[in-house]
C-alpha cells in the first residue's frame, strides 16, 4: 500500500541527534556526502557503514524503517548494479565471459554507495521536523534574499509540501480503490493502456489538490499570514555546545575520509 | 441472485510490523437477497474494513467471503467479477469523478465490465434515471454540478454495472438535511424498483434505522448487536455506552421510562413515540 | 451589551454571478453571546460567515467588526486577529506537521515574541484539551481532534471572536459533540463570542441566539426557543426542527398542552410526563 511509503518522513523522538540544530545537520549531511563520495577503497566504505551504524543507533531509527526508505528506489540501484557489471573493463570471471571481477567490485561499490547516500540523508529526514528543517533551510539561505531570491516563500512551500504529502497519499490510495471498485484495472495491459489508466486516479487528485490549496490560502489569510515579513518564531534556532561538539566530529570523519583517500585505502 | 456469506473473517493491518492492528476479528454474518441493511458504528469500528472485504478490494487475513457462493478470494476471475457483482459506492464519492461528461462518468463502469455501446447506453440511462439525474446534464462537466448532483451522479456510476449488492459507505456525510432526506430517498426508490440488496454504512442511526430491515452494529472490530431495529434499539443503555448516537425518539422515551412513564416496546421513530404516548394518554382518560 | 459586528444593508455578488448571494444583511452580534447561523445549502450563511473576517468584502453595505470597516485594508490585520476563522475542511487548514506547531502559526505571523508564543500555545492547546498531544502529527488525529487543534490555532491569536463556518460537517456524531463543546466551554467561560454556521439543528440548542437564513435574507433572528417553536414556518423553508419540538408540536395537535420551547430531552421528557399524570 502507499501508505507503508516512509520517504522523508519524520520520526519524533528525543535523542542527541533529535536536538542537534538543524543547521548543524544539514552541514553534517554535507560533510557526509563529500566524505561518502571520497571513499575509494573498502577501508573507507567500512568506516563510513561503521559511522552511518553509529549514528543510526544514537538516534533510534530501526535498521528496518531506514531500509524500507530504499524500496521506491530498489529499481535506480538494480540498474545501476547491473550496468557497472557489464560495462567495466578488467579481466573476466571466467573464459569468455564479459563479466569482470573489476566489474562486480564497482556494481558492489557504486550500490553501496547509492544506498548509503539514501540512508544517510534520511537520517536527516527521519530526525528533523520539516518545520525546523524548513526553518534551517531559510537562514542558511538567508544571504541569497539579498539577490532577491524568494527564500521564506520557497522554504514555506517546501514546508506545505510536506505537509501534504500524507493527506494526499491516503487520497490517493482513496481514490485508487473507488476507481477499482468501478472496475478498474491498473495491473493488465501494455505501457500506453497502463499509462490511460492512471487518468482515473489523477484527475480527481488535481482536482482536490487545488481545491485543497484554495482552501488552505484562505485558512492561512485568517490566520494573519502575509508573507515573511515581520514573521517571528515559536522555536528559535539556536547552537549550543552539543552542536559544536557534532561538527568537530564531523569534520573529523572528513579527514579520516581524506588521510585514506590519500593511503588509497 | 445475490447472497453475501462472510465466515471467521478478520483482518490486520500491517502486519508484523510495529503499526500492526486487528481491524476485524471473526466476523460471520450472511446477507440474504434483497435486504436492506444499516451497518453503523464509530470510527475506527471496523465497518469500512468490513465492506472492502465484500467486494475483494482488501483481502483477507483470514476467513471467507462468499458471494453467490462463490469464494471471491479463490481466484482471480472471482475478485474481477465480484467487483461488478457488488458495488461499493465510497464516502465522499462526487471525489471520484474524473471524465470530461457526466454521461462518460456513469460510463465508466460498464465499461470496464466490456460491454457493447448499446448496453452500455441502456445502462447508463437507466441508472441516471434511479439517481434522479436528468439526461439534460448528461453533456455537462461533473465539476460543473452542485454537491448534490455529483454525489448522485457518483452513485449512478456504480449503479450502471447493475450490482446485486448495493454498498454505499455514509452515502449522506456533509449534506444539509434536505440532501440528506433526497438522497435516502433515492436509495429506498433503487432498491423497490431493482429489488438490489442494500447495505447503508453510518455513523448516525437516525437516518437509517427507519428505513432498515436490519442493524449491525460493529464495535471494536466486531458484531456487537445484529437484528432487527426493534431488537437493536431494545437496548438503548448499550448502545450508548459504545459511543453511539442513538436516535433522539429513542432518547426522549428512555428519560420517560427513568419518570415512571411506561412506555413499551422499542422505540426508535418519532412516529412510534407518538403513537405510544396518544395510547398512554387515552388509558389514562378513561381510568379517570 | 455592545456588539463587536455590526453589519449594514450588507449585499455580495461573486464576481460572474448574475445574483445576489446576500441581498441585505442587517445584523448586530453582542460581545459574548453564542450565536447560530442555520440554513440549508445556498442559504448564503457561508457567504455571510466570509464577510466577517474580510476574506470577502461588500458589494454593497458595511460589515465592522469593533468599529473597523472590513473594506479598509489598513485595518486587515486587525480584523483577522480580533474575528478567527475556522473551517469545514480540518485538513485544509492544518498547515504544520506538528500540532504545536501549527498553533504557532497565527501569532508567528503577527509577530509575537517567541516566549510568549509558547505561553499562547500550551495555553491553548490546554483549553481545547490537546495539549497531550502537541507533538503528534496532526494527520493522525481524529476529526473531532483536528477540529479542536485548529480551533486551537485561532485561541492563540486572542481573538474576541471565533466564526466557525460548519465545522462539524465531516465529523462524526463523537467528533461533534468534541467541537460545540469545546466551543461552548470557550464562550460560557472566556467570553469569547461564537458564531456557528450548521446546519444541524441539535448544535443551535445551547445558543443564545438563532439566525436562519434563506436565499441570502435573514428569515428569522430569535432565541432556539422561539425559532424553533415556529414548527410549520420552519418545514416551509425546507429546515427540520429538533425532534423534541417535532414530537411535541405533533402532540399538541392531538389535542395536548405542551410548550414548545422545551428543546433539551430531559426538559421534554419532563414536560410530557407531567401532562400524562
Amino acid at each position: 500500500m502507499l501508505k507503508d511509503i516512509t520517504l522523508g518522513q519524520y520520526f519524533p523522538g528525543d535523542t542527541v541527534v533529535h536536538r542537534l540544530d538543524p543547521r548543524t545537520k544539514l552541514l553534517l549531511v554535507v560533510i557526509y556526502i563529500v566524505g561518502l563520495f571520497n571513499s575509494t577503497g573498502w577501508a573507507s566504505y567500512a568506516f563510513v557503514i561503521l559511522v552511518t551504524a553509529l549514528s543510526m543507533a544514537i538516534s533510534k531509527i530501526k535498521p528496518k524503517s531506514a531500509l524500507k526508505g530504499l524500496k521506491p528506489l530498489i529499481i535506480i540501484i538494480i540498474l545501476t548494479a547491473v550496468l557497472n557489471i557489464f560495462y567495466t573493463d578488467g579481466t573476466p570471471i571466467a573464459e569468455g565471459w564479459i563479466v569482470t571481477w573489476e566489474g562486480i567490485e564497482r556494481a558492489v561499490m557504486m550500490s553501496l554507495r547509492i544506498i548509503l547516500l539514501i540512508v544517510g540523508t534520511f537520517m536527516l529526514t527521519y530526525t528533523t521536523s520539516p518545520i525546523a528543517l524548513t526553518d534551517g533551510l531559510e537562514i542558511m539561505m538567508g544571504p541569497l534574499k539579498k539577490i532577491k531570491i524568494p527564500v521564506h516563500e520557497m522554504s514555506m512551500m517546501m514546508s506545505m509540501a510536506l505537509r501534504f504529502i500524507p493527506t494526499l497519499i491516503e487520497e490517493t490510495d482513496k481514490i485508487m480503490s473507488a476507481q477499482k471498485a468501478r472496475g478498474a484495472d491498473f495491473d493488465s495491459g501494455n505501457l500506453f493502456q497502463r499509462a490511460k489508466a492512471l487518468l482515473p486516479i489523477l484527475v480527481p487528485l488535481f482536482v482536490s489538490a487545488f481545491r485543497r490549496a484554495d482552501e488552505l490560502a484562505v485558512a492561512m489569510e485568517s490566520r494573519c499570514y502575509h508573507g515573511g515579513k515581520g514573521r517571528t518564531r515559536m522555536k528559535q534556532l539556536k547552537m549550543q555546545g552539543i552542536d559544536l561538539w557534532a561538527l568537530v566530529l564531523g569534520a573529523a570523519f572528513l579527514a579520516a575520509i581524506f588521510v585514506m583517500k590519500h593511503f588509497g585505502l | 441472485m445475490s447472497e453475501i456469506k462472510v465466515s471467521g473473517l478478520s483482518h490486520v493491518y500491517s502486519a508484523d510490523t510495529p503499526f500492526e492492528k486487528i481491524a476485524i476479528k471473526d466476523v460471520n454474518v450472511e446477507i440474504p437477497h434483497g435486504q436492506l441493511v444499516g451497518l453503523i458504528g464509530h470510527t475506527g469500528s471496523g465497518k469500512s474494513t468490513f465492506i472492502q472485504h465484500l467486494n475483494g478490494l482488501l483481502v483477507p487475513t483470514s476467513g471467507t467471503v462468499l458471494v453467490d457462493s462463490v469464494n471471491i478470494n479463490g481466484d482471480k476471475t472471482a475478485t474481477r467479477d465480484v467487483r461488478f457483482k457488488v458495488g461499493l459506492v465510497f464516502q465522499y464519492p462526487e471525489y471520484q469523478l474524473f471524465e470530461e461528461t457526466v454521461y462518460a462518468d456513469i460510463a465508466f463502469g460498464p465499461k470496464n465490465m466490456k460491454l457493447t455501446e448499446t448496453e452500455i447506453d441502456e445502462r447508463v440511462r437507466e441508472a441516471a434515471a434511479l439517481v434522479g439525474v436528468g439526461e439534460e446534464l448528461f453533456e455537462r462537466s461533473p465539476l460543473e454540478l452542485s454537491g448534490g448532483q455529483k454525489r448522485r451522479v457518483a452513485i449512478a456510476g456504480v449503479i450502471a454495472m447493475r450490482p446485486g449488492v448495493l454498498i454505499l459507505d455514509e452515502p449522506t456525510a456533509g449534506l444539509d438535511p434536505a440532501g440528506c432526506k433526497r438522497i435516502l430517498e433515492t436509495i429506498c426508490d433503487y432498491r423497490e424498483k431493482t429489488g438490489s440488496t442494500v447495505v447503508i454504512v453510518s455513523h448516525s442511526m437516525d437516518d437509517v434505522a427507519r428505513i432498515a430491515d436490519r442493524l449491525i452494529v460493529f464495535n471494536h472490530g466486531r458484531i456487537r448487536f445484529d437484528g432487527t431495529p426493534e431488537e437493536v434499539f431494545s437496548n438503548p443503555k448499550e448502545l450508548s455506552d459504545i459511543g453511539l448516537s442513538v436516535p433522539a425518539p429513542t432518547q426522549i422515551a428512555a428519560a420517560l421510562r427513568e419518570l415512571g412513564v411506561r412506555i413499551e416496546g422499542s422505540i426508535y421513530t418519532n412516529e412510534q413515540l407518538l403513537a405510544a404516548l396518544l395510547k398512554l394518554k387515552k388509558e389514562d382518560e378513561r381510568n379517570a | 451589551m455592545s456588539s463587536i459586528i455590526s453589519i449594514k444593508n450588507l449585499h455580495y455578488t461573486y464576481p460572474g454571478d448574475e445574483f445576489e448571494s446576500l441581498c441585505g444583511v442587517d445584523l448586530e452580534i453582542e460581545k459574548g453571546s453564542f450565536v447560530a447561523v442555520l440554513g440549508h445549502n445556498g442559504s448564503g450563511k457561508s457567504t455571510l460567515a466570509k464577510h466577517l473576517n474580510a476574506i470577502l468584502t461588500p458589494t454593497e453595505g458595511e460589515v465592522l467588526v469593533n468599529g473597523m470597516s472590513t473594506g479598509d485594508e489598513d485595518k486587515l490585520l486587525d480584523i483577522r486577529r480580533t474575528v478567527g476563522m475556522v473551517f469545514q475542511n480540518p485538513d485544509n487548514q492544518i498547515v504544520a506537521n506538528v500540532v504545536e506547531d501549527d498553533v504557532a502559526f497565527a501569532p508567528e505571523n503577527l509577530g509575537v515574541e517567541p516566549k510568549e508564543i509558547r505561553k499562547r500555545v500550551d495555553n491553548a492547546l490546554k483549553q481545547v484539551d490537546m495539549y497531550e498531544f502537541r507533538l503528534h502529527a496532526p494527520h493522525l488525529l481524529s476529526g473531532g481532534q483536528k477540529q479542536r487543534v485548529a480551533i486551537a490555532g485561532v485561541i492563540a491569536m486572542e481573538p474576541e471572536v471565533i466564526v466557525l463556518d460548519e465545522p462539524t460537517a465531516m465529523l462524526d456524531p463523537k467528533g461533534r459533540a468534541e467541537v460545540i463543546d469545546t466551543v461552548t466551554k470557550l464562550c460560557r467561560e472566556k467570553g469569547i463570542t461564537v458564531v456557528l454556521i450548521t446546519h444541524h439543528m441539535s448544535e443551535c440548542i445551547g445558543a443564545d441566539r438563532v439566525i436562519v437564513m434563506s436565499s441570502g435574507k435573514v428569515i428569522a433572528d430569535d432565541s432556539p426557543e422561539n425559532v424553533f417553536s415556529q414548527v410549520e414556518f420552519m418545514k416551509s423553508e425546507g429546515l427540520t426542527v429538533p425532534a423534541t419540538t417535532e414530537l411535541m408540536f405533533e402532540l399538541n395537535k392531538n389535542g395536548w398542552h405542551l410548550p414548545l420551547t422545551a428543546l433539551g430531552v430531559n426538559e421534554c421528557a419532563k414536560e410530557i410526563a407531567k401532562e400524562l399524570k
